[in-house]
């Protein structure tokens, strides 16, 4: 196993800067006029609903640090939720949204929906878990932040989650106009903990309790690499919820009996992501104790037939794709955002990796901001020019452009590590703590 | 393409004559039988032999081949081709190895099938009516009908019986797809008939027979989609295991249609055009044959079994209770006609319980038996017990020892690293719950499980057991597998 030694450790400074370039994401990919956020940086990117609950819950950060004005990120703010308070929600092909929830990809100019994406239970709920950060945060009692507040509490009111619950009350994943209820379903533990919460935190249409439960018989309990870990194997799945949900200490009913709790558990996969990238099963270049950051991305895929060739012919290019350890799917690309995103759990070993990282692969910043993802075993022999979605320079291929959720995600789990804003907020919103205590969560900050 | 059966070659006279044989005629009828058996699949042919050899008269009724499904049309031919086409992979891959690639890799399809079928063959000799006949039993071909509650007529002459036993098995479960049957399409009961490899072949289901038969075609040089109603393949097993198979399938260069439904067949230009729907939106395939996998119903329509007070459905089969007796105390069921477990080992296992409670007064439950099953893909997907889902659902506390096989050094030396063993055990003890295996050779390693689980060995035990190297634990210690040693 390979192992790195020594490792320069990041400084505040320069954490700092890169906080503050991931926020810059929001005021460049911002609609003026809708007050949607795009999905990515690329020519052409609809807005992903997701991607404004991160905007909305990054706006009190870029307040607090002296970045934003307030009036500015209030202004942001109820231009895009008057948007979705005035949007089409008769659930048309072309409309915006169905129930009180929102189409996944939406056009930035109009709001319709786009690429006959799905109505987003997910989505929905991150979107929402920002507005409701934002009610949060903005309590003056100026008309601005009255109506900010009014209107965060219509649109987390009017979302019918009992609608969107199966026969055993599992929240389903999507509907389309076209062909209903989606058939995926949650299935093993994901980033769905804060869309339940919502739910079940309801004044108005709550989820039946059930699906809870049923959603958390699908867990796996793993003894992986000696860790006892809560397994999802993408790294983006043990970071989501946590950017809004202090999950420090509060236990449901399966991490009573694990004895163990979601923050901890999020810990131990960094671990495992740790000792994945040791063992490097694949030997794909640069992986280490130090350099690893399996997630969903973007990356290279079969399109790109310059860049196959370099690769075994047993790995696949898998494009955008969530990839995880310890099973795969691994196409030797990692993600240096999702890294430092892990800050909160394991401060020292992750400023160490993103330190580290950052210094053998700097191409993976574009503008001061991570890129999505970079490919060391995609390294060019020599510097080579950029391709139509991605480049190769410095010792790996980089994707190119920004991705709005790396960047949200960013900025707020690295807001928690050095405050705890968004954490403080949202322990104060009635809903969360109401969702959390009917999902069965207690003890910690809940008792 | 021959679809008009297979080949008349000498292989296939061999085992037409030991399964069918020419100019049979049947014996005639003892007074009455102790056991009177429907179906030569395993099922029938094991009870048979048991029955015989407890001293029953026995007389067994078929009224196709002799060996049921495995033989003639399941486990034997598939797992025939199913080698011969990971063969091929391997040639194509041998660089991984070492190897000089071989040049020109060109698959013969027609040697492909003719080894199957020498190999169909010769398996039959063991199944023949010649030998069920030498362990004293007759052996009836014909139409098998209840007309009472302790007779069968098998194409006019009546058997009457003490005990019965039906052991009819299941056939393919052809999808309702508008088109389809005017079109045409293989099932495992003709694909292993053809002569000639389709060009581009789709493959409707992605259950244990859809899978396997689409990567052996797809290895053995067929364009070959596969279109899966569901979101996963095997939808009953562990996502990850389904994930690293398709995972599989993509590497092999098999097009993976998931959430996908054929909703339409209909044929342009000698071509077969298909219609899939993912999540509400429509796209053409077009291929030269169609194969349907999607699922098996068991044989229990042409029976009669109202005449004898069985009841019955066309879904689950012969309604049994857990001593695989029917609501007529004369009459058992066995295999596929009865089970939800539609595999070869249950059938065989089944059949031994049911002799044994019919005659002998045993009183063996079906649902003691520790059923351990494997889908023969590459890698395969073994599973015995429960599942984590199953455990929790029944307040179970479940924790799962993985071991990926990247650590295992056997995998990494054969190159075999996809994969892993996850074990599970009550938490806190090392009671072993069940366990699924994604592994090259998976369906072998699930019988230590197996073996564990019936004897009421523990986790504990098998770590502290001595394995030869190269079998599946982790680098570094064996005590890695230990509850107790996870405990400290």
């Amino acid at each position: 196993m390979k192992k790195t030694e020594p490792a320069r450790v990041m400084d505040e400074e320069r954490l700092d800067q890169l906080q503050r370039d991931a926020f810059g994401y929001f005021v460049q990919a911002m609609n003026p006029v809708t007050g949607l956020v795009a999905d990515t940086t690329r020519e052409n990117s609809p807005c992903s609903i997701a991607v404004v609950g991160f905007a909305l819950s990054v706006y009190p950060v870029a307040v607090a640090r002296g970045w934003m004005p307030r009036a500015d990120a209030v202004e942001r703010s109820l231009k895009v939720l008057r948007f979705f308070r005035d949007s089409d929600q008769s659930g048309a092909p072309d409309a915006t949204g169905y129930k009180g929830f929102y189409y996944h990809f939406l056009s930035m100019d109009t709001g319709a929906r786009v690429w006959r994406s799905e109505l987003s239970m997910v989505d929905t709920a991150l979107l929402i878990a920002g507005a409701l950060t934002a009610a949060r945060y903005f309590t003056a009692s100026t008309p601005a932040e009255i109506e900010l507040r009014e209107l965060v509490e219509l649109l987390y009111r009017r979302i019918d989650w009992r609608w969107a619950q199966d026969e055993r009350g599992v929240i389903r994943q999507g509907w389309k106009p076209e062909c209903g209820f989606l058939h995926y379903v949650w299935q093993g533990y994901n980033e769905a903990i804060v869309l339940y919460v919502l739910a079940l935190g309801s004044p108005t249409h709550p989820a039946d309790g059930s699906g809870y439960e049923a959603w958390t018989v699908t867990y796996q309990w793993e003894n992986v690499y000696d860790y006892d870990v809560l397994y999802a194997g993408p790294l983006f799945i043990h970071q989501f919820s946590h950017a809004w949900v202090d999950l420090r200490g509060i236990q449901d009913h399966f991490m009573r009996e694990k004895r163990s709790d979601y923050f901890e558990n999020s810990r131990r996969a960094i671990m495992v992501q740790r000792a994945y990238a040791q063992r490097n099963p694949n030997e794909f270049a640069g992986y280490d104790d130090c350099c690893w950051g399996l997630t969903a991305c973007d990356g290279p895929n079969r399109d790109m037939p310059e860049l196959a060739y370099r690769c075994d012919p047993r790995h696949r290019l898998l494009g955008y794709s969530a990839r995880g350890v310890p099973f795969g799917p691994d196409d030797g690309t990692l993600s240096g955002w999702a890294v430092l995103a892990s800050l909160p759990f394991a401060p020292e070993i992750v400023l160490r990796a993103a330190d580290t990282m950052l210094e053998r692969y700097p191409g993976m910043l574009s503008g001061g901001r991570y890129t999505s993802s970079f490919n060391p075993t995609l390294a060019p022999d020599a510097p080579r020019a950029n391709y139509d979605t991605g480049s190769r320079s410095s010792g790996a291929w980089y994707s190119t452009g920004h991705f709005g959720l790396d960047q949200g995600i960013l900025v707020m789990m690295i807001e928690n590590h050095r405050t705890g804003l968004i954490w403080q907020l949202m322990r104060g919103c009635p809903y969360i703590v109401a969702g959390l205590r009917r999902a069965g969560f207690r003890g910690g900050w809940l008792s | 393409m021959n679809t008009n059966g297979a080949p008349r070659d000498a292989f296939e006279r061999e085992r037409l004559d030991n399964v069918r044989p020419p100019h049979w005629r049947n014996p005639q009828p003892a007074r009455r039988y102790g056991l009177v058996i429907i179906g030569s699949g395993t099922a029938g042919q094991v009870a048979a032999y048991e029955a015989a050899a407890l001293g029953a008269r026995v007389a067994l009724i078929e009224h196709g081949l002799f060996g049921g499904n495995c033989l003639n049309v399941g486990c034997v031919p598939s797992k025939s081709i199913i080698r011969t086409s990971r063969l091929y992979a391997e040639m194509r891959n041998a660089k991984q190895y070492g190897v000089q690639v071989p040049r020109d890799i060109r698959v013969d399809f027609a040697a492909v099938m003719r080894r199957m079928r020498g190999i169909r063959a010769r398996i039959s000799r063991d199944e023949s009516v010649r030998r069920l006949v030498a362990a004293n039993v007759d052996v009836f071909f014909g139409d098998a009908r209840f007309s009472g509650t302790d007779t069968v007529t098998v194409d006019g002459t009546e058997l009457r019986f003490r005990r019965a036993l039906i052991a009819t098995g299941a056939r393919p479960d052809t999808p309702s797809i508008p088109g389809l049957a005017e079109a045409g399409y293989l099932t495992n009961e003709t694909v292993f008939d053809l002569t000639e490899a389709p060009r581009r072949l789709l493959v409707i289901g992605g259950g244990p027979l859809g899978c396997e038969m689409a990567q052996a075609f797809c290895r053995l040089g067929v364009a070959t989609i596969i279109a899966q109603e569901r979101p996963l393949f095997l939808p009953r097993e562990e996502r990850d295991a389904a994930q690293i198979l398709a995972e599989s399938f993509a590497r092999d260069g098999m097009e993976v249609r998931l959430n996908a439904r054929a909703v339409g067949v209909r044929v342009e230009h000698e071509q077969k055009l298909v219609d899939l729907v993912t999540d509400g939106d429509t796209s053409t395939v077009a291929v030269d044959a169609i194969l349907t996998g999607t699922g098996r119903v068991p044989n229990v329509d042409e029976l009669n079994l109202e005449a004898a007070g069985v009841s019955y459905d066309n879904t689950i089969g012969v309604h049994v209770d857990d001593f695989l007796q029917t609501g007529n105390r004369r009459i058992y069921a066995a295999g596929d006609a009865c089970l939800a477990d539609k595999f070869n080992h249950t059938a065989d296992a089944s059949a031994r319980v049911a002799v044994g409670n019919a005659l002998l007064s045993g009183r063996q439950r079906v649902s003691a038996l520790v059923i351990p099953w494997c889908t023969y893909t590459d890698p395969e997907i073994a599973h015995v017990g429960l599942y984590v889902r199953q455990a929790l659902e029944r307040r179970i506390p479940v924790k799962t020892f993985t071991i990926p096989m990247h650590d295992v050094d056997r995998a990494i030396t054969d190159d075999d690293e996809m994969g892993f063993v996850k074990i599970h055990v009550r938490e806190r003890t090392d009671r072993i719950l069940g366990a699924t295996i994604v592994a090259r050779h998976a369906g072998e390693m699930i019988n230590e499980i197996t073996l564990a689980m019936v004897s009421g060995i523990g986790l504990e035990t098998i770590a502290r057991t001595m394995h030869s190297y190269g079998t599946p634990r982790p680098r570094g210690s064996n005590s890695q597998l230990t509850p107790s040693a996870a405990r400290v």
